[in-house]
Order: structure tokens, then sequence, then C-alpha cells
């Protein structure tokens, strides 16, 4: 599928759930989406698109934490992003390891380090911390 | 019968990224898998946050001790995203070299292994015997034969001398004998057929549904390669094919990264035959606040970098992720319902690492009494080899 297709597509599809677009360059974009959409436009990435998930990037912007969630369309060579802001202390976001296998690690991963629940995550312990770790501690947070 | 559980791991002090794997066994076969990470976890993205734009690049290259040039490579690509700066052609160049140098040694390291569980410890000293020549090329650029500190952003910090040019692609040619005689090894023995043709499949569907990159993806014929789909440094500029296999089993794994080898030796002396002379760094003075993204195909797959700057000295974010953190997840398909002595080189095929590999022990699930460790293991493996052999 073409880049400019997939742009239109899920803009199309996000309607008034589309924040921001920004075209950064020739083989990187990124979406700004409500979270509420975010399940719908994997499944089209994921299931219609073929892209394959590449990784989700947590970060925290001190009022709020955002995920990027980086997709990559092999055939054209493009890294197709989708943000997601959550403002704090409502950090809760529906798991996309139900739609996708490869997404359980890395939610495990964002739940530890930054504290994100991940709703309907089948598995949410701790990947790289020790079972120990004390709660709420979580080491990426600013705050 | 008692189910037993197989304990795989954690430590080794010759390898990086230590796993932990626990085998579910009933009798012979593997019925279900947990894995377990973190062992060695240091936050480096944490720390990344604290060292300048500069310090990045060596504390990233210190988070493998095989391929040392794979998480620089992004991350310099990611720098360059990040300012949308051109680097200069001579630089690009040395890039692709030395990340085509460190694929050689690499596969040649996993051939080695492979080798040695299977039972044929002359193809593992063999291999090592040939991966030393490689080395001594990297030697001679940057002085060091692993962790070169060559990457920079916007450039590379070392230059190549035109005058070596002549004795690294001698050295380069006279490997090609070798690795038709590793290649007629592997293809042309029925009994490494029979140990690793269809054992550990991964179908094209699993490849998508676990996110399997590499060497990995494309022994299951899904033509992936960071290199082809989005161009960087050199790789658009030299002409190379991408390597695929059907098959998807340990065998395919093997194919795929021996035809790779004649590959990477082929763009090394492209490049070395095609690079221009000129400037090797543009010399970034300032910093700009935006996000870039970088990606590097090192030899177990794709290395994914995403900087995040806020204009300061350091990263306001800097994630990371490894080849591995998807290809060993992608294990749990291939080894359950495969035999115990099957293990070993399933979870090897993936080149993860062989920490894990080579602690094993195989612990009752009930007394916690330990059966057997991880050099029995290893004999079992051996041991199935042989009987094949005198079959």
């Amino acid at each position: 599928m073409k880049r400019e297709a997939i742009i239109e597509n899920i803009k199309v599809r996000s309607g008034k759930g589309l924040i921001e677009f920004t075209n950064k360059s020739k083989n990187r974009i990124y979406f700004t989406i409500n979270k509420a959409i975010l399940t719908q436009t994997v499944k089209y990435l994921f299931n219609d698109v073929k892209a394959r998930f590449s990784t989700a990037s947590g970060v925290d912007i001190r009022k709020a934490v955002e995920i990027l969630y980086h997709f990559s369309i092999d055939e054209i060579g493009l890294i197709v992003t989708l943000r997601v802001i959550m403002d704090k202390p409502d950090l809760e976001i529906d798991s996309l390891t139900p739609i996708m296998k490869c997404a359980e690690w890395i939610e495990m991963e964002m739940h530890e380090m930054l504290g994100v629940n991940f709703k309907g995550h089948p598995n949410l312990k701790h990947l790289l911390l020790k079972d120990d770790w004390p709660d709420g501690n979580y080491p990426l947070r600013r705050d | 019968m008692a189910r037993k559980i197989i304990p795989i791991g954690p430590y080794h002090p010759l390898q990086e990224e230590p796993e932990f794997f626990k085998l579910h066994v009933d009798g012979e076969t593997v019925v279900d898998m947990d894995i377990e990470l973190g062992y060695n976890h240091r936050l480096i993205e944490k720390i990344a946050e604290s060292k300048s734009f500069d310090q990045v690049t060596f504390l990233v290259e210190r988070i493998c001790g095989i391929c040392s040039t794979s998480h620089p490579f992004a991350y310099v690509n990611a720098i360059d995203d990040l300012l949308g700066v051109q680097v200069p052609e001579r630089a690009l160049y040395i890039r692709t070299i030395i990340g085509e140098l460190e694929r050689v040694h690499s596969h040649l390291l996993w051939l080695g292994l492979a080798g040695h569980f299977l039972g044929y410890n002359t193809v593992w000293m063999w291999a090592w015997r040939y991966r030393e020549p490689v080395l001594d090329i990297f030697e001679r650029i940057a002085g060091n034969r692993q962790n070169y500190a060559m990457m920079k952003p916007g450039g590379v910090r070392r230059d190549m001398f035109e005058e070596d040019f002549p004795w690294i692609k001698k050295t380069l040619k006279d490997l090609i004998p070798k690795f038709d005689m590793f290649k007629g090894a592997v293809m042309d023995d029925p009994v490494i057929h029979a140990r690793t043709e269809g054992v550990g499949v991964l179908t094209k569907e699993d490849v998508h549904d676990y996110c399997a990159v590499g060497p990995t993806a494309r022994a299951s014929g899904v033509g992936i390669d960071v290199r082809k789909d989005d161009p960087y440094a050199a790789y658009d500029k030299v002409e190379w094919k991408v390597i695929t296999q059907e098959g998807g089993d340990v065998y395919s794994k093997a194919v795929v990264r021996i035809l790779e080898l004649y590959e990477s030796l082929n763009i090394i002396i492209q490049c070395l035959d095609k690079m221009p002379k000129g400037p090797i760094d543009i010399n970034i003075k300032d910093m700009l606040s935006g996000e870039g993204i970088g990606r590097h195909e090192a030899p177990r797959g794709e290395v994914f970098h995403y900087i995040m700057s806020d204009g300061g000295n350091s990263p306001a974010r800097h994630k990371v992720r490894a080849p591995s953190f998807m290809n060993i997840a992608s294990n749990k398909k291939a080894v359950i319902g495969g035999t115990i002595s099957d293990a070993a080189i399933i979870l090897a095929a993936v080149d993860p690492c062989y920490c894990c590999t080579e602690r094993m022990a195989v612990v009752d699930y009930k007394t916690g009494k330990k059966l057997m460790d991880g050099q029995d293991l290893i004999r079992l493996s051996q041991a199935k080899t042989e009987k094949l052999r005198k079959r």
C-alpha cells in the first residue's frame, strides 16, 4: 500500500480522534491520537496493512505520560508512529497484546518503568525488574 | 507421569544477554515454556539521559559485547534523522564497512557455537579461527578488535587509509574458500540435515505475530531487511541482495547466515572500491529539539533507537530496542512440541546468546532435585547427532 493511502486511511478512520499529524520526513510520520481510538487504529495497521510492530517508547513528560507505538511498513520503508498522551494520574490504556502477541513484553516493561496500567493484558508482571521491587516506584518517572 | 521443569539460564560469564528459560517437559517433549529476562538489566535508557549526546554513542556501544557497533549505528542514524543533516559520503561508506565486518564476525561466531551444540567441534574451532582475520581488520581500522568507537553523530570518528585497502581486500578474499567449506559442511551433510531440518519451525504467520526480525524472519521467507527497505549509510549505493529461505527451521536459519557472509564480503569490497575522498564529519555544534528514529540491520535483526531532545545537552528520552527482544519471544512458538535434545539448538538458532543454553539443569518438578545440568544437555544433543552418524 502506498504511503499517501495509508495516511489518508488513518485520517479518515480516526475522525475526531486524530489530534495532530506530523509529516517529519519521507520515511517518518507521526499521528497523535486519542487513546479511545488506539485499538482500532492498531487493528488497521497490524491486521490490514500487515505492518510490523517495532516497539513502543513510553515517555514521562511531567504532567502526562505519552506512549509512542512505532510500526514499520517494510515494503515502503515507512515508520508510522502513533502517539497517545495520558494525563497523570489516570495512566490507563487498552492493552494491545490481545491483537498482537509481540506487544506483550514491551507493555510489561512500560508497566514497571512508568506505572502505566494496560487493561486486558494477560500477564502484567515484572519483566526486567526483580519480583520484589517496591510497589509504586517507577524508574523512568520524573515526578 | 509427573511434569518436569527444565530451567535454562540465566548466567554465563562469556556471553551477553542473560535469559532464563523454563521448559515444562512431559517425558522427552517440551509442552510449555516460560521466559524470564532482566538478570543483567542496567537501565541504560536512564543513564543516557545523564550523558551528553556524544557520550551516549560510547554508552550504547557497551550494550552488546559481540555486535558492538549495532547500537551506535542505530543511534547516530537517529540523531541524523532528528537533525535532518546530510552526512559526508565518505563517512557513509566507512559506516557501511564497519557494519558489514561486524556481521561477518558475528555470523561466524554463531556458526561455530551452533556446530558445538550439534557435536561438530571441528566446525566450532574452524569458524572461530577464520573469525580472527576479521578482527585483525578491525584492529587495523580502529585500533580495537571490539568496541571500535567509529560512529559519531554527523560522521565517523576515524578515517580509513587507502594504503590499507589492498591488504583488507586480500584478507577478505582469502576467506571465500573457507566460507565455501562451511557451506559444503552444512548443506551437504546428511546428519546436519537430519538434526536441523523441520526442527523449530516458524511460519510466515508466526513471524508476523511475534514481529520477528533479521535472519530469524528471513529464514521463514519474510524478506525484511532495514538495509534494503529503509536504506541508510551506503547500502543503496552498492549491489547486493537480501537472502531468504523458505523452511523456517534451524537449517534455513543456518543457510541464511552462511549466504549472508558472502553478501557482506561483496558489500565491503564494493565500498572499498567506490569510497570517495573527502571529509568524514560535519562537526555538529548545536542540538535542536525534536525527535528522531534510527534503525540498523544488526547481525541479529533490526535495532531500533528513538531519541527525544529538548534542545539541551542530553537526550530527554532515549528508547533502545534490540532485535533479540522480539526474536527470543518467538522461541515460545519454535520450542514447544519439540524434544529436549532439540531445545538447545532451537534456542540457539535465533542467535540470542549461549549463556542460556549452556547453563541448563533438569530439575524434578516435585522434589526440586537436580537431575541433569547444562553439560548433560549438550551431551544429549551431541549424542543424538552421533547416533544419526552411525546409522
